[in-house]
C-alpha cells in the first residue's frame, strides 16, 4: 500500500493509503479530522470542501494519492486561538441551523474572498453553487459571508 | 471503487509508456468524471495514469496568432486568464459556467473533450471556434475529433496534450444549463471569422454538431432575424427526464439567437 505523505493544517502528515481512498476518506479515518464532512459522496453537496495548495475542491472527488506532496487545509486548520474571521461571522450571523454543510460553506467562503474580498449577495449565492444546504439556511449563510469578508479585511 | 494501480508521471512520454504497458489502462485528469464514474463502479480501470504531475500539460500561451491552452489547465485558470478574457471572452465565459468552483478549480480542457459528454461545454467551444487538437503524436481538427457519445478520435493509448483556438472577430456561448447539475440542457457557439461563421451545438444531441443552415444564414446577415425562421429538426436529439428531443430542438433555436444577439 502506498504511503501517503502531505502538508496539512501546517503540519506534516502522513499514512497509508490505497491508490482508491478518497483525500476525504484519508483525511477523516486515517489522520481523525472529522471536521470535513460527507454530504452526498456524488461531488455535489460541499460538504467535503478543503483547501488543496490554496484552492477550494470536493475532498470526496479527490483521491488521496492525488494530494501526495500538496498544502491541505481543512476546517481544524482555521482557527488559531480564536475563530478564524469568517467561523466568527458564521455564529454571529446564525449561518447555520444542524451546521452538517458549514465546515465546506466556510471553507468555500474564504476561497471566494480570496478571489473577491468584497463580494455582493449574488457574487456569492453564485459562488455557493455547488454547496448544498439541506436546511436552506442561505440567507444567514450569505449574511455571514459577508459579514466575514468584511472582518477578514482587518 | 474498485481498487488499480496508481501511476503519477512527471512527463507526457511516461504517461504513454505507462498507459501502452497497464491492461486496462486510464488517463486521470480532473477527475471530476472518472472519479464519480469509479464510485458508481460504472469502469473499472486496472491502472490509473494520472496527469496532475506533468507540469508541460498546464498553461495558457498567446501565440502564433493563437492561444494555446495546455491539457491539464483547469477550467478555473481559463475563466480568470487575462489573455482568454480579452482574446476570446465566450471561451472564457464558457469556462466560468462549467460546473460549480470547486469543479473548476479541478476539472480540465483535456479531460473535458477526451470524455465527450453530450452535455459537456468545450465541445461547443472547439468546434465553434474551429480549434485543432493536440496530441502526443498528432494534430486533429475539432471537426474531426468528437466523434460520437462518449467518443472521440483519439486512440487507445493516445494523450491530449494541448487545444489551440484561432482568435475569432466575434464569438458568444449561449447556454440553457440545467438547474440543479449546471450540465447544458442546450449549448451554442457562435462564432465569426474571416467572414465565415460557425455555429456549433451542445447538449442537444449525442455529441456536439454544426449547423450549416444557420452558418450560411448568417454568414450573408450577422443578425438573430437571420435565423428566426430556420426550424430545427427533433430527429436523433437527447429525450430525457430533463427535456424532450421536441424541447431541445426548439433550444437550440433559441439559444442561438441569443447568442447572435449577444455578440452584436
Amino acid at each position: 500500500m502506498p504511503t501517503v505523505s502531505m502538508t496539512v493544517n501546517g503540519k506534516a502528515a502522513s499514512g497509508d493509503a490505497e491508490p482508491r481512498t478518497l483525500l476525504v476518506h484519508f483525511l477523516r479515518e486515517t489522520l481523525g479530522l472529522t471536521g470535513t464532512h460527507v454530504g452526498c459522496d456524488t461531488s455535489q453537496c460541499g460538504a467535503c470542501v478543503v483547501h488543496v495548495d490554496g484552492k477550494s475542491v470536493k475532498s470526496c472527488t479527490m483521491l488521496a494519492v492525488q494530494a501526495n506532496g500538496a498544502e491541505v487545509t481543512t476546517i481544524e486548520g482555521l482557527a488559531n486561538g480564536e475563530l478564524h474571521p469568517m467561523q466568527a461571522a458564521f455564529r454571529e450571523h446564525h449561518g447555520l441551523q444542524c451546521g452538517f454543510c458549514t465546515p465546506g460553506m466556510v471553507m468555500s467562503a474564504i476561497d471566494l474572498v480570496r478571489h473577491n474580498a468584497t463580494p455582493s449577495e449574488s457574487d456569492i449565492r453564485e459562488w455557493l453553487e455547488g454547496n448544498i444546504c439541506r436546511c436552506t439556511g442561505y440567507h444567514n449563510i450569505v449574511k455571514a459571508i459577508q459579514a466575514g469578508a468584511q472582518a477578514m479585511k482587518g | 471503487m474498485h481498487n488499480f494501480e496508481y501511476h503519477r508521471p512527471t512527463s507526457v512520454a511516461d504517461a504513454v509508456q505507462s498507459l501502452k504497458g497497464a491492461e486496462d489502462g486510464k488517463i486521470l485528469a480532473g477527475g471530476m468524471t472518472l472519479i464519480p464514474t469509479l464510485k458508481q463502479r460504472l469502469a473499472a480501470p486496472s491502472d490509473l495514469i494520472d496527469l496532475g504531475a506533468i507540469a508541460e500539460l498546464k498553461g495558457i500561451k498567446d501565440e502564433g496568432g493563437m492561444i494555446t491552452i495546455g491539457a491539464a489547465t483547469p477550467h478555473a485558470m481559463v475563466a480568470e486568464s487575462e489573455v482568454v478574457r480579452r482574446v476570446i471572452p465566450a471561451l472564457a465565459d464558457l469556462a466560468e459556467g462549467i460546473g460549480d468552483p470547486q469543479v473548476r478549480n479541478r476539472g480540465t480542457i483535456g479531460g473535458s473533450i477526451a470524455n465527450s459528454d453530450p452535455a459537456a461545454d468545450y465541445p461547443a467551444a472547439l468546434v465553434g471556434l474551429d480549434a485543432t487538437v493536440q496530441t502526443d503524436r498528432r494534430r486533429i481538427k475539432a471537426d474531426d475529433f468528437f466523434k460520437g457519445l462518449f467518443e472521440t478520435a483519439l486512440e487507445e493509448d493516445e494523450i491530449v496534450t494541448a487545444v489551440s483556438f484561432p482568435k475569432p472577430e466575434k464569438a458568444c456561448y449561449a447556454k440553457f444549463p440545467n438547474p440543479a447539475s449546471r450540465y447544458a440542457m442546450v449549448g451554442v457557439m457562435v462564432a465569426r471569422a474571416g467572414g465565415a461563421v460557425r455555429v456549433a451545438v451542445t447538449g442537444a444531441g449525442p455529441c456536439v454538431f454544426r449547423l450549416p443552415e444557420m452558418e450560411q444564414a448568417l454568414s450573408g446577415n450577422f443578425s438573430p432575424d437571420a435565423i428566426k425562421g430556420i426550424e430545427i429538426s427533433a430527429d436523433g436529439l437527447n429525450s430525457d427526464i430533463h427535456g424532450s428531443a421536441a424541447y431541445r430542438a426548439h433550444l437550440v433555436s433559441v439559444m442561438a439567437r441569443r447568442a447572435v444577439t449577444d455578440c452584436a
